[in-house]
């Protein structure tokens, strides 16, 4: 996850600071991916529109290209057939990068328990956080931010995180 | 003579007069269709003359769906068996047309020539229950990937084996065959002196709302063809159903048209209530038809906001969203859930309207109102919409009938055909309202009817309001309905009873039917199969927007590629009940 140059100053200098400023900006410009595939994109629609407006915090700004997104929230079912398409955008987003688990399917396969739905993403990417519920209210997806903007202010810029994910497709 | 016996009447004489033409077949009635049972060489014969012979004019082939007998009770001579269900909307006339399928491997005549709308739904049988279909122009999956193997639905098929997909399909076999069936070939590139470029959009991507492959091929932004790719929203509805009992499934219906759930539940509900006999309150039809109404309007609400999003409109998402967001604090109040609202059972409603909900509702409709209002000065009159829409993406009545069109988007193209007017269920002959039709079947004929059916199901609304009555919102049937809490909890019988109800689930009686509803996006059907148990031997979903999806290519050719985007999104396929 590193930018470039600090990259090259490896584990020998002392970085905190530059940890601090970088995750501040990160924390409150996220750019998220949405990668909608059912009934829980339609809530995350109302956590984008006027009522509780994700703006608030820094993340309006969604991205359909996840060569741009660096926050992916996968709302809805995954499929076995849409498994490989949710991995390879996984792959073009660039680090460093968060993964949302939005609802029951995304998190577990749900209520789906069944030949065609993958039981949970975590088997194809790593994920950084789940949000129960089928689907999770506005307010749940609101906290799910505030609480990636959390775990950014604790991460150092030095260590890439799920470097050995392995998944069901690799 | 009331509209039952008179449709019972319809339905006798409908009965002679299939029996008079097809001699050798089995005919009976079931609910409101006439069922023929033919030999499977005279499938194709049958077929063809109630499509073409003017007595019957069967324009509709509404679903086709595969019945695997293994595990059935009575046991029956082959194993499987197709059904099409065809509908004459004129004179509402319903007919499913059974054949047994001694070997599946072998198969039976496809039935494609006739109508385009088997293409997709012959594609669902051989895929779910790996029937083959003789003459098919294009049989392969549909709804699961192909990597896999086996047929998920067929009785023997473990319904917890997933199989990995490593790679999507490349559709490039598919999408040269039909650049084929346009006339285009090497020597028309040649002539336009460019190469044809091949452009995927989606499976994901903003236009696609959610997850649906459009393949074009393109002469600069002309489409000369395009194939789509469905499934990737497939979750196993079916095989699910099997293994619920019938309550246990209404969950399952919300998640079909996710954006009008509530719809979904009634039209499931009354599918089954059909079948067990049971007429429900006036109360809870009163409800139900209420509801659906107010659904219908929030499922254009959304359709609206995000098509208008896609022209670039921003201003009417806010317009028009915001009210279906507001919509959410009544149906959380009602049901206890905002999207996904579970609200029927078999039998009744889950619960009866709160104190002063009609004050509740009645400001929803003003606030919708508004929000349609504000919308539509912002649409009706612009120079760049109706560039953009008009004469666009059209598609002829004739066409929109073949590939199997229901609902508004049949409507735009101008065919009358609405079931709330043509086969009445829940006193919908006794309120006053209009269907609109549009004229030229293009985008703006879909976007505008969307509108118009807006404001006549607020009117329906406000007379059912008007006109609901007291009284009970569950049949007194302990065979059907959960008995009161007090008697539960306080004497036997009536604990045995909610026992023996929420294990077993509710005994329907064995037999086949099939029962539709106008829901926002055409017609809703349930095709149910019954081993007399209380989980459903087989239930199959007639979703309106898979067969709407399957005409797609007849719209989009020959138009822009940003016209494709546009019209995507006014036809409102929803990939729940796409793939289900
Ligand atoms: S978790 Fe529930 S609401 Fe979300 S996609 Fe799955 S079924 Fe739909």
């Amino acid at each position: 996850m590193a930018l470039g140059l600090e990259a090259s100053l490896g584990n020998t200098v002392l970085t905190t600071k530059l940890d601090a400023v970088i995750n501040w900006g990160r924390q409150y410009s996220l750019w998220p991916f949405i990668f909608g595939t059912a009934c829980c994109a339609i809530e995350f629609m109302s956590a984008a529109a006027s009522q509780h407006d994700i703006s608030r915090f820094g993340a309006e700004v969604v991205r359909f290209s996840p060569r741009q997104a660096d926050l992916l929230l996968v709302c809805g079912t995954i499929s076995y057939k849409q498994a490989p398409i949710l991995k390879r955008i996984y792959e073009q987003m660039p680090l460093p990068k968060w993964v949302v688990a939005m609802g029951a399917c995304a998190s577990s396969g749900g209520i789906y328990d069944n030949y065609c739905t993958v039981q949970g993403i975590d088997t194809i990417i790593p994920v950084d956080l789940y949000i129960s519920g089928c689907p999770p209210r506005p307010e749940a997806v609101l906290d799910a931010l505030i609480k990636i903007q959390e775990q950014i202010r604790g991460e150092s810029i030095l260590i890439d995180r799920h470097n050995d994910f392995k998944g069901i497709l690799d | 003579m009331t509209l039952k016996e008179f449709s019972t009447d319809m339905n006798a004489k409908a009965l002679e007069k299939i029996k008079a033409a097809f001699p050798d077949t089995t005919c009976t009635t079931v609910l409101d269709s006439v069922v023929v049972d033919v030999q499977p060489e005279n499938l194709e014969s049958t077929l063809s003359r109630l499509k073409n012979d003017p007595a019957f004019n069967c324009g509709l082939l509404l679903d086709v769906t595969g019945i695997d007998y293994l595990d059935y009770p009575t046991p029956q001579k082959f194993r499987f068996h197709v059904v099409y269900t065809l509908r004459n909307w004129q004179d509402n006339l319903l007919v499913q047309v059974r054949t047994a399928v001694p070997d599946p491997q072998a198969g039976i005549a496809t039935a494609t020539h006739l109508w385009a709308s088997a293409n997709w739904g012959e594609r669902e049988v051989y895929d779910q229950y790996g029937i083959r279909f003789n003459g098919h122009p294009d049989l392969r999956r549909i709804l699961n990937h192909w990597q896999f193997e086996g047929h998920p639905l067929r009785k023997d098929y473990p319904i917890e084996k997933g199989q990995i997909c490593y790679e999507t399909d490349r559709l490039e076999n598919e999408i040269r065959a039909r650049l084929f069936e346009n006339g285009i070939d090497e020597t028309t590139m040649k002539d336009i002196n460019t190469e044809i470029m091949f452009l995927n959009i989606g499976p994901s991507h903003p236009a696609t709302h959610g997850a649906i492959r459009i393949l074009t091929a393109l002469d600069g932004e002309t489409i000369l063809a395009n194939v789509n790719e469905i499934g990737y929203l497939h979750r196993g509805f079916e095989k699910t159903a099997e293994n619920r009992t019938y309550n246990q499934i209404v969950p399952l219906t919300d998640r079909l048209n996710y954006c009008s759930s509530m719809i979904n539940n009634i039209a499931y509900a009354k599918a089954v209530e059909a079948w067990l006999g049971v007429t429900i309150t006036e109360r809870a039809q009163f409800m139900r038809v209420l509801l659906t109404e107010f659904y219908r309007v929030l499922d254009h609400l959304v359709c609206l906001a995000a098509a208008l999003v896609d022209m670039g409109g921003l201003t009417n998402y806010w317009y028009l969203y915001n009210e279906k967001e507001a919509a959410y604090d009544l149906i959380s109040r009602l049901t206890g859930a905002r999207l996904t609202s579970s609200f029927t059972r078999i039998g009744g409603m889950y619960r009866d309207f709160y104190e002063g909900w009609e004050k509740d509702l009645e400001l929803q409709l003003r606030g919708i109102e508004k929000g349609i209002g504000d919308a539509l000065k912002l649409v009706e009159t612009n120079r760049i919409v109706h560039d953009r829409t008009q004469g666009v993406c059209v598609i002829s009545a004739e066409t929109a009938l073949s590939y199997g069109f229901t609902g508004p988007v049949l409507r735009a193209s101008g065919v009358p055909y609405d079931m709330r007017k043509d086969a009445p269920y829940y006193n919908y002959e006794a309120l006053d309202f209009e269907v609109p039709v549009g004229t030229n079947g293009d985008i703006y004929d879909r976007f505008m009817i969307r509108f118009y059916e807006m404001a006549q199901s607020i009117r329906i609304i406000r007379q059912a309001m008007q006109h609901i009555p007291q009284g009970p919102i569950n049949v007194k049937d302990s065979q059907v309905c959960l008995p009161p809490k007090d008697q539960v909890y306080n004497n036997i019988e009536g604990l045995a009873n909610h026992f023996k109800l929420i294990f077993e689930g509710v005994k329907v009686p064995a037999g086949e039917w099939y029962d539709a509803y106008e829901a926002a996006n055409g017609e809703l059907g349930f095709h149910f199969v019954s081993d007399g148990s209380g989980q459903p031997y087989k239930l199959k979903v007639r979703p309106p927007c898979f067969y709407t999806m399957g005409g797609f290519h007849k719209m989009v050719e020959g138009n822009m590629i940003a016209d494709a985007v546009i019209n995507l999104s006014c036809i409102n396929i929803i990939g729940g009940e796409l793939d289900r």
